[in-house]
């Protein structure tokens, strides 16, 4: 079972780094990160000076500062980006016909489902692994608290393993990239923005909405708070749109 | 090997394959024969496991389609129409790739690689792009793909389309070596493709099977009464009224100095007869030959026209 989704997982894997795929996604997600840490850096030193200049107390911490603010905008840009990287993995197979060699392969379709988005989410690790030098350089120059940057990366992890669940499942569903990559953006966005319906809709659908709402969960996350309540939440999230890519796969192969 | 009762698939309200029931020996090489869109595919993406069937069991290495899905598709190496590669991985890379997801044991991964690599003359490519080989290579590396695993049974869809002639007769020659140790069921529309590959074949045409046999028994249950045909110099009236006497001839036709000379069916030996005839009537006797069914005739005639069962 492991070894089956691994085979799919890391020839998936390799094949972002063996097309421009990896290369501009990553280099594309690095110059905006560095310039939002760069602007954030620079914009939290002028407030702290400030602050100290004209005695108005104590500015806000670099948690508030720098590090909610950095997470909160990484999130969006892996809203946009998720698409580019989850498009081709069902699609192309199927556009390229090149799904008969998985579907012919003693391979249960849960290891292949499984293996196409761990392959993405490896890639997401790795992006999410190089913006590690912002909390370093936070800890080199100032005493950052670690809980916040810690939980906000693994809500990061968590919310975007959301997105890559939607790709992959809108990915199933045709064999044009395009179609796949805008059906996902349009369905991450969509369940993003879900909460602002909160403000008009009555008590309970507000509840509900608010539930379902991919970004109200990560609130406690960029505060520093590990709930299990947002976890189950992100993880069955998940499931759902795997389970989905499943249903679809299993009657493609009926047509 | 192969097991095949009452197979129908439907694709909506249409069928594409009704009530196919068929069976392959283990060793033995079977060609499924049949104009385009008359089912073969279809077939060879049940037999494989890639499609289930709609009604009716398959068997294919002891495992049913349904029920051992795994184990059969362990079994099976399958060449679709399209072979399944890609393009930016290199040829080694892809087999290896390939031989990883049919579960080689890791010991053995490096032979069976190899193996596949030199048994499909691939050796010379193995470290390019599939992406940039011709389709004649690429169709190798599908099969590569096929045979990496060592599977009993190859189900090979249109294997020799898109190649040249050599490439043609070395893929030929490649599929007549895998018989005996593996099963191998491949089909074309293409009938010398047929002819010089496999030991028998299926007929099929609009999702039913038309015939099962051997191409030599094929030939002669269809064969309607001999047909020789006779080149003359001088062909006179008397000499080929002559002809037509002799008992068992039903008819002859004359093109120029060409007689076709349609036998009547079961008749006895006569050739013997006719040629003296000739030569006494002096008509000059050049070529005198027994005209072959082809395949293509027979194939003709089982597609095109309802046979009385």
């Amino acid at each position: 079972m492991i070894r089956n989704t691994w085979v799919v997982a890391s020839k998936d894997f390799k094949s972002y780094f063996t097309s421009p795929i990896a290369y501009i996604v990553i280099a594309g997600f690095m110059v905006i990160m560095g310039w939002m840490f760069f602007f954030n850096l620079s914009h939290f030193n002028m407030q702290n000076l400030q602050y100290q200049q004209f005695n108005m107390g104590k500015a806000a911490s670099i948690t508030d500062g720098i590090i909610r603010p950095l997470y909160g905008n990484m999130n969006v840009i892996f809203l946009f980006l998720v698409p580019f990287i989850t498009m081709r993995l069902f699609a192309e197979e199927k556009k390229n016909k090149t799904i008969a060699l998985l579907f012919t392969a003693p391979l249960t379709l849960t290891e292949i489902i499984l293996g196409k988005f761990i392959s993405s989410y490896l890639l997401i690790a790795v992006m999410l692994a190089l913006t590690f030098t912002y909390p370093i350089i936070l800890m080199i120059t100032g005493n950052p608290d670690l809980g916040p940057i810690l939980t906000s990366n693994i809500g990061t992890l968590l919310l975007t393993g959301c997105y890559l669940s939607l790709g992959v499942f809108f990915s199933s569903l045709t064999e044009n990239q395009i179609v796949a990559g805008a059906l996902t953006f349009a369905a991450g966005l969509f369940f993003w923005l879900i909460s602002w319906a909160t403000q008009s809709a009555g008590p309970v659908w507000s509840d509900i909405l608010m539930y379902l709402s991919l970004i109200s969960h990560y609130n406690n996350f960029s505060q520093g708070l590990l709930s299990s309540t947002d976890v189950f939440f992100y993880l069955s999230f998940m499931f759902l749109g795997l389970f989905l890519t499943h249903r679809v796969l299993d009657s493609y192969r009926w047509r | 090997m192969i097991q095949v009762s009452h197979l129908t698939k439907y694709y909506g309200a249409r069928s594409a394959v009704e009530d196919l029931t068929f069976e392959v020996a283990k060793g033995e090489i079977v060609g499924f024969l049949g104009p385009n869109g008359a089912g073969k595919s279809t077939t060879m993406k049940i037999l494989s496991g890639f499609m289930p069937a709609s009604e009716g069991n398959v068997t294919v290495a002891g495992f049913d389609v349904t029920k051992n899905p795994i184990e059969l598709k362990r079994s099976v190496g399958y060449l679709p129409e399209t072979p399944p590669v890609y393009g930016e991985m290199t040829v080694e890379d892809y087999v290896e790739f390939a031989a990883k997801l049919k579960q080689v044991p890791k010991t053995q991964l490096k032979k069976a690689v190899t193996y596949a690599v030199d048994r499909t003359g691939l050796g010379p490519v193995r470290k390019r792009l599939i992406g940039n080989l011709s389709k004649g290579y690429q169709q190798r590396v599908g099969l590569a793909q096929a045979l990496v695993h060592n599977p009993p049974v190859m189900i090979l869809d249109e294997p020799t389309v898109g190649l040249d002639p050599k490439q043609i007769i070395e893929i030929r020659e490649l599929i007549k070596g895998l018989a005996g140790d593996h099963t191998v069921i491949l089909s074309s529309h293409i009938l010398p493709e047929v002819t010089a590959t496999c030991h028998r074949i299926v007929v099929i045409n609009r999702g039913k099977i038309a015939a099962v046999d051997t191409i030599e028994q094929l030939t002669s249950r269809l064969r309607k009464g001999l047909i020789y045909s006779m080149t003359v110099k001088t062909p006179l009236i008397q000499g080929i009224e002559a002809l037509k006497q002799v008992s068992g001839v039903q008819s002859i036709t004359q093109a120029g100095p060409k007689l076709v000379i349609e036998m009547r069916p079961g008749g006895a030996e006569i050739r013997d007869q006719l040629v003296e005839i000739a030569v006494a009537q002096k008509l000059g006797v050049l070529e005198f030959s027994a005209e072959r069914v082809s395949l293509e005739e027979i194939f003709l005639q089982l597609t095109t026209e309802e046979r009385p069962a």
